[in-house]
This record gives C-alpha cells, structure tokens and sequence, in this order.
C-alpha cells in the first residue's frame, strides 16, 4: 500500500540576485515540479524572490543536537583565525 | 549520558537563557504535546478562518475589493500552512491534524463560528478579529520554539496589511451613506464581544497559562491582552464615529484604561463545545473540501510514483 | 472604430472577469492547501487583468465609466464572455480541463496581441503573457497527473475534456470586430492563434495519455451577449450589492 501522503519540501528563496538561498519554510508536493510551483505559489507572492530550489525533506542529512560539542565547540578557541587576532600598527592600512 | 533531570535543567536554562529550542533538541513531553495543541489549534484556525469572509468574495462590491479580499482569505490559507508545516518538525503529520479537526478533536478559534451577515462583516473581521489576533501573535515571534517564532514573523509581516483594509473598509462605509452606516454599526454590534473572547478565559480560569509563561511559548496574560485591544480600539471607534455595543466601556483615569463590561462566558463555552451559529457549517465545509480532494491527491501520488518507476527502467 | 474597439476590449476583460470570478470560489476549497494557494494566485491574476482592460474600454468608450461601472451595472446581453468562462466550477477535473484550454489560448492570443499596434493593448498583453506562461504550465502540468493518475482521475478528467470541448471552437470564432480590429493593426490573426493552441491540446493530451473527442456539436454566443443559464446567476451574486446600493462609495 503506497503512502497516501503527500510528501514535506523544503524550499529555499533567493531574495534577489547575489544572495544566497535562504530556508523559507516547507510545502507538500507529488513531485519535483509541483513542488517548485508550490514554493513559487505559497513563499514568492510579495515578490520575495527570483530563484527557488526545493530539496526533499527527507534527502536532508542533519547533524544532531549531541554532535554539538564535538562539531562545533573545537572551533571555538581557535581565536587566531579571525583578523582581530593580530597587533599591527594603527596607521598601517592591514 | 545524561538522566532527563538533566535535560529537563539544561532545556529551561536554553529557555530562561532566550535561546531557542529547534525541532531536534530534546524536549519534555508536555511542551511538545502543548506546542502541537497550539500550533495546531492555530492552523486550524487559520484555515477555518477562510471560510467566513471566503463568503463574500464572489460578492465583494468593486473589483479592487475583490482582489483585496481574495488576496487576504489566501494569506489565511498560507498561514495554516506555515503553522502546520511548524508543528510537523514536530513529530506529526499534517494529515493526523487534518483528521483531528475534523473529528472535533482539536479546537479552533470560537471567532469564526459567527456568520458573515453583510459586507460591512468584512471590514469588522479585519479592523477587530484580526487586530486582536495581531496582539496574540506579535509576542509568540519571540516564542521558545524556533519553527513557531519563524512562522509566526512571516505571519505577522504578512498580516499588517489585514486591519488595514477593513478598517479602510468600514472607514468607507461610515462616510458614506445612511444605510452604509448602520451597515458598518450593526457589524461591529455582533463582532465586538466575540472579538473580546479571542484572548481566551479570563487568567484565573485558564487553565495552561503558568506552564506556558514558564516556556515562553506564552508571553502575556490573556487579560492583559484583552486589556490592550480594547484601550487601543476605543479611539479608532470614535474615529468611525461607531459606537461599542458595551454600556459598561468607560475611561477609568486611575488605572490608566478603559473598564469594560462582563463577557458572557456562558456564550464563549457553549460556542467553544461547539453550539455555535456556524460550528456545523464551518467544519462541513472543511471536511467536503477535503474528500473532495482525496482523488486529487491520490492522482497526483500515482502520477508522481509512476513517473518514479519509469524514471528507474530507463536507468536499468 | 472607438466602438469597435471598445467591444474588442470588452470581450477580452469580460473573459478574465468571469473566469477569475469562478475561479475565486474555489478559494478556502481546494483539494489541498497549496493548490488552494495555486488556484487563488490565478483568480488573482485574472482578476487584475480584468481591472486593467475594464479600466481602459472605459477610457476608451470616452462616457466616463469606471471598471465597477463595466463590471457591476451591465446587463447580461452586454457581457461578451466566451461560454465556457461562465460553467460552474464543477470538480477539480473540470476546473482544470477549462483552466488548460483558456490559458493554452490566453498564451498564444496575448503573445500575438504584444504586437498590438495600440500601445496600451500592447502593455497590458506583455504583462498578461508572463502570468499566462505559469498559469499554462500549471494546468498542463494537472493535465497529465490527472489524465495518467488514477483511473478515477483519468475518468474524471475526459468527461470534463468532453463536457468542454464543444465550448472552444468559440475562441476562433472572427466576427466583423476581429476583423476590423485586426486590420487596424490591434486584433490578432485567430486563425494561426487556433493552429497554435490545437497543436498544444494535442501535445498534452498525449502526454495525459486522453483520446480527443471528437466534436459533434459546439457551443457559443457569449460575444454576441447569448450566454448559458448560468450566467444570470453568477451577475446576480456579483453584482448584488451594488445594485441594491446603486450609486454609493464601497
């Protein structure tokens, strides 16, 4: 028995050219391209953007809540990458 | 390992701390369950909420009107959508709470039990319904719950066009004739007291306040709210030159707001268990269009699926 | 030639009116959220495409009348719909076969009436085409799911293509206007618009693996103001409010 459910999206909006996609939200769809309408349809109608893309909720790999501090804390003291790091002097332009 | 003691700790601390809780973190029972419930109750009404002023848009009386309104019943529709799609990072599927509406399972706003009787409906819904729902949603884009808060900012973002027109509307109607008048008076007559309703039982009888204060899917108490609609409402009344069907409506200088009389919460009940004028239509209406659709649905699946299938033999 | 030009402007903004009228009621109905959606951003369009045309064969005409003046105080005879706009929604199988005959001929008419030597047709038809091209891929998209879905979709949908065909040939239908209007540089060439659009309902039907029928007899007389039984209806609940209040600001 094939499930009688339409299957959940995720759509993702370019607001205007030379931005990123960003998450809008999810939809329902059969398919590829009524999903693509749909996201056009339901999260583009004050003219929010110009490009879409929608990824099948269920194609996405998500990292979890417990990966957290082996993910992401590691990054923390890793203070040396960012520019602020570093002492020049002022009245160089560095 | 952490115990649930611990999480139950670390979860309020995210909270206390106004971090967000997202669809995976671990979460107590009780504030998932609480969260579908409103979440739900929410959609719910929202795609109620269409039915009513959806009554009028083959009538609407200009084709600016039309538009306006068609454009309005479907910013409804796409606001159940983004709650239901809020509360299925939940854990539960838009069709479990589809059936639980149509079961009566699952509650919706008392507000759209009440018929659409005239055109000047249409200007009372958006000037006092959707300015009270305005005052609900506002502080839930600050909700614990990230999808909720999400969808709640689009929501609000897309609703402040809603008061707007009606209050244009009814501004309209009361500089225009006599009979537009009376239109707009009569309206406001039978929507005022519903509208008070929307913030729910008074804060003594409501039952999930505290927790939801605790969680922070709940920000203001449902009298304050009350409170806030009706001293924001006065001044736009007599701007309308309507008046409030409340003898008791009074400024009261001490306290800073206006005092208003006692809502007749027998009604709210009793509308709520569902013996309201239009529970039965409403939800009628709700369960044709969705059998009615079932073979569309179910068409568009084995479309999708046999597309599937002869996509997979090419490849082979 | 300005009246001639106003019934030419008519016909076209009644169409748009009548079909987003119907369509409008599907809004809060539709067979799930998003096509709720889907159907209502189509009314939509329909809807301001009627405004922008009613607007200007008021201009046109030169009497002072408004688009809610067209829209809300004429008569049935002076409507000039196609008849097909003017059928009761039916199921989704019906809403969709109509909405994919209009909008495969809405497609390929606007994109000639860009031509238009009258400049304001001209812009108005630019700007319907682009709605035209989404509104047409949805419906041919529906097409095919429907007629290669279910076998109760597949039912569904060619009684509707059969209930309906019989109402299309009235889109090819030139008169003494069409003409006129097209010698002037306006009006389209309906014949290369009907070559275009038979090719297109072939090609989909195919793909929605649908028998054309054949057709045994048509129907029509909405451009000369004869319309279906349902048209009276459909006026008396547009145009009820206004004409109980005839003459106020809403």
């Amino acid at each position: 028995m094939p499930d009688k459910r339409l299957p959940l999206w995720e759509v993702f909006i370019r607001n205007k050219r030379g931005l990123d996609h960003k998450h809008a939200g999810s939809i329902h769809a059969a398919d590829g391209e009524q999903a693509l309408q749909y996201a056009r349809d339901t999260y583009t109608r004050r003219n929010e953007g110009c490009s879409i893309w929608v990824v099948k909720s269920a194609d996405i790999i998500a990292s979890q809540p417990q990966d957290e501090d082996s993910f992401f804390a590691p990054a923390a003291d890793k203070i040396y990458r960012h520019p602020t790091f570093y002492e020049v002097p002022e009245d160089l332009k560095l | 390992m952490t115990d649930t003691t611990a999480l139950a700790a670390m979860f309020q601390q995210r909270i206390d701390a106004e971090e967000k809780i997202e669809p995976r973190d671990w979460m107590p029972d009780a504030y998932r369950k609480t969260l579908v419930r409103q979440i739900s109750q929410h959609a719910h009404s929202e795609i109620v909420g269409q039915l009513p002023e959806g009554n009028w848009i083959t009538r609407a009386p200009t084709l600016r009107r039309k538009a306006i309104l068609l454009a309005k019943v479907q910013d409804e529709g796409g606001h159940g959508l983004y709650l239901y799609s809020a509360a299925e990072t939940l854990g539960v599927s838009r069709e479990e709470l589809i059936d639980q509406l149509h079961s009566g399972k699952a509650k919706y706003s008392s507000i759209f039990n009440y018929p659409t009787l005239t055109w000047a409906d249409i200007g009372a819904i958006g000037w006092l319904v959707d300015a009270a729902a305005i005052l609900n949603q506002i502080p839930l884009c600050r909700c614990s719950y990230g999808p909720y808060a999400r969808a709640m900012v689009r929501i609000c973002k897309e609703e402040s066009f809603h008061m707007r027109q009606g209050y244009e509307l009814l501004l309209t109607l009361c500089r225009g004739s006599e009979q537009q008048r009376g239109m707009a008076q009569d309206a406001v007559n039978r929507w005022w007291w519903p509208a008070l309703m929307m913030f729910g039982p008074s804060d003594t009888d409501s039952t999930h306040s505290v927790q939801s204060m605790q969680w922070k899917i709940k920000r203001f108490s449902n009298d304050d709210l009350r409170q806030k609609f009706v001293d924001q409402s006065v001044p736009q009344a007599d701007h309308l030159g309507i008046t409030l069907p409340d003898p008791d409506l009074k400024w009261n200088a001490a306290r800073g707001h206006y005092d208003f009389g006692e809502i007749d919460w027998e009604e709210f009940f009793r509308v709520i268990a569902g013996n309201g004028p239009c529970n039965h239509e409403r939800l009628s209406a709700r369960i044709k269009a969705h059998e009615d659709g079932a073979w569309v649905r179910e068409a568009a699946l084995a479309y999708a699926d046999k597309q599937r299938q002869r996509a997979q033999k090419a490849a082979a | 030639m300005s009246s001639d030009l106003f019934q030419y402007i008519i016909r076209l903004g009644d169409n748009a009116l009548i079909n987003g009228q119907r369509l409008a009621e599907w809004c809060g109905r539709g067979p799930f959220l998003e096509e709720d959606l889907a159907l209502a951003n189509t009314a939509l369009d329909l809807i301001g495409r009627a405004r922008m045309l009613l607007s200007y064969a008021g201009e046109v005409e030169g009497q002072g009348r408004s688009e809610d003046d067209l829209a809300y105080f004429r008569n049935e005879r002076e409507f000039r719909n196609f008849l097909i706009m003017e059928l009761p929604v039916g199921d989704f199988a019906f809403t969709t076969a109509r909405q994919f005959f209009v909008d495969a001929y809405d497609y390929y008419y606007y994109r000639a009436l860009q031509d238009a030597t009258d400049t304001t047709l001209a812009a108005i038809a630019a700007k319907t085409l682009k709605e035209c091209e989404y509104h047409l891929r949805h419906s041919s998209e529906w097409m095919v799911r429907l007629g290669d879905g279910t076998a109760q979709s597949q039912a569904r949908l060619t009684r509707a293509v059969a209930e309906l065909m019989p109402f299309t040939p009235e889109f090819f239908a030139a008169d003494e206007i069409d003409q006129v209007m097209q010698e002037q540089g306006i009006g389209v060439d309906l014949d290369t618009v009907a070559t275009l659009w038979n090719n297109e309902v072939d090609r989909v039907l195919r793909e929605a693996a649908l028998a054309r029928p054949p057709l045994s007899f048509t129907r029509g007389g909405g451009r000369q103001g004869l319309h279906s039984e349902h048209m009276g209806f459909l006026l008396a609940e547009m145009q009820s409010l206004q004409r109980t209040y005839p003459g106020l600001q809403w």
